[in-house]
Formats: structure tokens, sequence, C-alpha cells
């Protein structure tokens, strides 16, 4: 019955794709979320007054984050063809839209992190300080999870706009849903297809929001 | 015990220079509840934080059994501070933790075992009468449930010195009570030394047994609560006692007193101690020919005895009333003609 209202989807084709565009977007993801914390942290900590107060790092963290965060995608991309080439070895396929999703994404959850980190009561703070924490312990143990639920929903945020980043990644040959819809779809003028990578990414935006939203309800005890 | 030597702290402000504490020098016996009094912008909180090193002294020094908090940093400063813990205004509980985590923080942090900071925390939750309520998040409590976990959490590594920032100005006032009374019973069954500040006077006179009165960066009164009480000094601390001698603003009962009783000679008596129960007015009415009104009266407990003041309307001869005022004075009962006929 599908192949009536869909008659140029391969099925096949699409499953691969979609998992190439999952495999990316979760890859991309979970570093965005490593080096995007560790921005964040840094920016939070060398703030002044703060335990690693210093303003020369604040600055220059922050210089690079927003000079990384303002840069367009789609031209961060084609910046980063050299550096993908060296660190990859290739520039096509999904490995190697990774450098520049990633490099693309952690800025942004950088400042997420930022926010999140700067809602915490700073009385908290002064309390984990009066007990003789170290940074580190107030790191892993007061900044980290009284901030849990903004770091899971700024990262649910990341993650979606990492699965429009690999869309246009697959513009230019990244593969996944953005490559075939514009090579299957646009440019062989198939719109069934299109539109098929279009529901799915859909889906794959939904599913996302959806766990993040869960995760953040569950692990919010406020 | 601890020992504070011309300490001063200043802030540079967009404004200028603030000096939050000016040369301050007192010193604090153990097993003592010390009270700081003050108006907000005194520098008490500033003078609090200089106590456990969360804040630098430009001048000055910190003392606590010998060891120069002013002076020490690193890893030295953070183990002094597992022996003078701090309580909060707000409370300041992570969220995230339950009540017997939230207790078991500090322990962390001393590099307690897992199964002693169960038992320790156990047992400080029964100390501070959370029984039962182990497992519920701060959210779940009431704020004076959630001061008693903040004071079990500052008692969970053994402190010599609880500090104590406007612990119950967030309070209601019989919460306040019930808090007060905890600290209490800590410090006679601990021998804790506990220092607060506030700016109410009430706090001062329930728990306290001496105390310093603040104000612009200065102590400008300190002594025995009840002495305070008793006989002011300064206009600032006349103003404290008056928060919870008179229900009205002093000089307000006074004017209205006035208008009521226009006639004779209005004395304000303030008795200490033990002579709260002598029968001086019953001596007055025998031995003086006035008429002898009670207006108004109190007697207010303070942690180290009872002290009360009475406003009493003497009618008569002139030269009686005279005699009587003086009677009252010799018999060292704190007297004070509040307005001429």
């Amino acid at each position: 019955m599908l192949e009536n209202f869909l008659p140029n989807v391969d099925w096949q084709d699409m499953w691969a794709a979609t998992l190439e565009t999952i495999y990316m977007t979760a890859m991309a993801t979970f570093f965005t979320f490593v080096i995007g914390l560790i921005l964040g942290i840094v920016l939070f900590l060398t703030q002044p007054h703060q335990a690693w107060a210093n303003s020369v790092v604040n600055w220059l963290t922050g210089a690079l984050v927003n000079i990384f965060r303002s840069i367009p995608f789609i031209i961060l991309i084609i910046l980063l063809i050299p550096f993908t080439q060296f660190l990859i070895g290739t520039i096509r396929g999904p490995n190697a839209a990774l450098p520049a999703l990633i490099i693309g994404a952690a800025p942004f959850y950088a400042r997420l992190v930022l926010i999140a980190l700067k809602e915490i009561d700073k009385g908290v703070l002064e309390a984990a300080r009066s007990m003789g924490a170290t940074t580190w312990t107030v790191i892993r143990k007061v900044l980290l999870p009284e901030s849990l639920p903004a770091l899971v929903s700024g990262i649910t945020v990341t993650a979606i706009a990492l699965v429009g980043y690999t869309a246009m990644a697959g513009v230019i040959g990244a593969g996944g849903l953005g490559t075939l819809a514009f090579l299957d779809g646009f440019q062989r003028n198939r719109g069934d297809v299109t539109l098929t990578a279009t529901v799915v990414i859909l889906v794959i935006v939904f599913v996302i929001q959806y766990i993040g939203d869960f995760l953040t309800v569950r692990i919010d005890k406020r | 015990m601890i020992e504070l030597t011309n300490l001063t702290k200043k802030y540079q402000t967009d404004k200028g220079v603030l000096t939050a504490v000016d040369d301050v020098s007192l010193s604090i016996e153990k097993g003592e509840i010390f009270g700081i009094i003050g108006y907000s912008g005194a520098g008490k909180s500033t003078l609090i934080r200089l106590l456990n090193g969360l804040e630098k002294p430009t001048a000055g020094s910190v003392e606590i059994q010998d060891q120069k908090i002013s002076a020490i940093r690193g890893k030295q400063l953070r183990q002094a501070r597992q022996k003078v813990s701090m309580i909060f205004q707000h409370f300041n509980l992570l969220w995230s933790r339950t009540v017997k985590e939230n207790i078991e923080f500090p322990l962390e942090i001393a590099g307690v075992p897992k199964s002693a900071r169960s038992t320790r925390a156990l047992e400080l939750i029964e100390l501070v009468g959370l029984a039962g309520r182990e497992n519920a998040y701060p959210s779940q409590l009431s704020g004076g449930q959630k001061q008693r976990v903040g004071i079990a959490r500052a008692l969970a590594n053994d402190p010599e010195v609880l500090l104590c920032d406007e612990a119950t100005s967030a309070l209601d006032p019989q919460t306040t009570d019930s808090i007060l009374d905890l600290l209490v019973s800590i410090n006679e069954r601990l021998g804790l030394t506990i220092v607060l500040i506030t700016h109410e006077m009430h706090v001062i006179r329930k728990i306290c047994h001496r105390v310093a009165v603040m104000e612009a960066g200065k102590v400008v009164e300190l002594g025995d609560v009840l002495t305070i009480f008793q006989s002011p000094r300064e206009p600032i601390t006349k103003r404290f006692v008056a928060q919870v001698t008179e229900a009205q603003g002093a000089e307000e009962t006074v004017r209205r007193l006035r208008e009521a009783y226009p006639a004779g000679e209005l004395v304000r008596l303030g008795f200490i101690g033990e002579q709260t129960e002598e029968p001086v007015l019953t001596e007055l009415i025998r031995n003086h020919p006035v008429d002898v009104n009670i207006i108004q009266g109190n007697i207010s407990r303070t942690h180290g005895g009872a002290y009360g003041t009475l406003i009493l309307q003497l009618k008569g001869p002139d030269s009686e009333i005279r005699s009587a005022i003086s009677f009252l004075e010799n018999r060292q009962v704190q007297t004070e003609v509040i307005s001429g006929a």
C-alpha cells in the first residue's frame, strides 16, 4: 500500500540513512556534552569571586565560545575541511561530519551550561565552602547535581539542533537522512523521498524531546 | 577560645572603600552562646564570615583555639572549617539530596567511610528531631525542618564552634523558638560554642549569654545579656532592647501615657534578677503618702535571669513624690522619671 503513495522510497536506503543520522547525532551529542560541560565549568569558575577567578582565561574562553557559536554551521563545515581531512583522513561519510558537528555545538552547549550553573543558589556554594569542600568536590557534588535538570534540558535542545546540523552536513556528503533527502529526493525530483526523510527526522526529534523531558522531570526534586 | 584582634575588613566598591568591619577586638569563651546584633549593613554578616575564613581580613586577626584562621589557607583552612561549621538564614541545603544525604555531605568532604556516614547521619537526624524524614527531599520540608537539617549537617563533623548566620530570621516566631531551644540544648549537651548574628533582640534575650551590639562596622556595646537589657548605654542598644520590652515604640508609648495620665509624675522602674521578687512597691506605698497607679508592667526572661519594667504614676504633694523617688533610687531599683508634671 505504501508503495502506491511513496513509489520512489527505498526502505533499505531509508533505514541505513536513519541509522547514520542517529549515529552522527548520538556521537556528536556525547562529545558536545563532555566538551561543552568542561567549557561551561571553566567559564563559570573563572568568573570574578569564583574558585578559579581569572579574567584572562575567562575572557579567552568566552571569546572562543562566542566565535564558534557565531559561525554559520554550513560555513564552519567548509572551514574545517582541512582539519577534518587531517583528523579523520576523509571528508566524506558520518565520521567526517563529527568534528564540525562537535565544534559547532559544544560552544552553544557551553553557554547553556554556564546559564545552568549561574542558576545555582549562591548560598549552597557558600555552604559547601564553609564545610571545607575542595573545588573538585564542589564541581562533582554541588555544581553538577544541583544544575542537572538544566544540564539535561540543555543537552536535549542541543541534540535537536544537532539533528538539524547532520542534515546540513548531509548536503555536502556526510550521509544520513540529509544526504538522502538532498541527493535522492531533491536532485532527482522525488518529492516522496524528501517527504519521508523529513518525517523520519521529525520522529527522531520528537523522541529526543520526549526522553529529555522525561529525564528532566524525573531528576528534579525541587 | 575565639580571639578577634583589631579585625578590619574593607571592600572596594564603585563608590569608594567600604569598611564593613572596623577594628573589632573581642574574645569569646568556650561553651558560650555569643550574640552579635545589628541592623542590616552593620557588618555582622562580614564579621561572622571572617570567623571561618570565608572572608579574609584587611587587617587584624582571627584566632580559634590557637589557630590563626585569618592566616591559613588551602588544605589547612579546609580542615579548620570542619571544626567551625555554619548554619544559614536560607538553610542552603542541596535540593538534589535527601535529608540523610544532605547530612552526609560534610562527612563525604571529611572522607568518612560510607557505613560510618550513614550511622552518624541517622544519629544526628534523631538528635534534631527529624526521625522518619531521612528520605524526604528539602522541598518536602517546612522551614523549621529545613533548619533542623542545616543544624544536623553543621554538627556532622563534631565541630568546636557553630556559627549561626541569621538562622531564625526566615522562620515564624513559634518555629524560631523551637530552633532556639534546639540550639540551647546542643550548647548544653555538646558544650559547643555558638556565635550567632541576628537583628532580633528576642533571639539574644532567649539564648545568649553575652551580646555585642554592632553599628557601622564597630562593636559599640558589649556585655552580659542581662546587664545590657537592664542598662543599655548606647542609643542603638536602647532601641534593640525596646524591641522586646515595649510593644509600641518607646517614645510613642511615653507620649500616649503622658496624655492619658496628665497628673502627677510618671516613673519607669527597672528591676533585675532577684529584685523582681522583692516587695519594693509594698514598701513604697506603706511609707510614702502618695497614690501609686500601675500603668504598665512586664517581666522578661533572659538566659541569665529575669528583668522587669514597671511604669507607675505617682500622685500627691510634690515633696512626697520627690521623697518616694529617692526611696526607689536608694533601693537600687533603676528609676527613670519619664516626664515632669
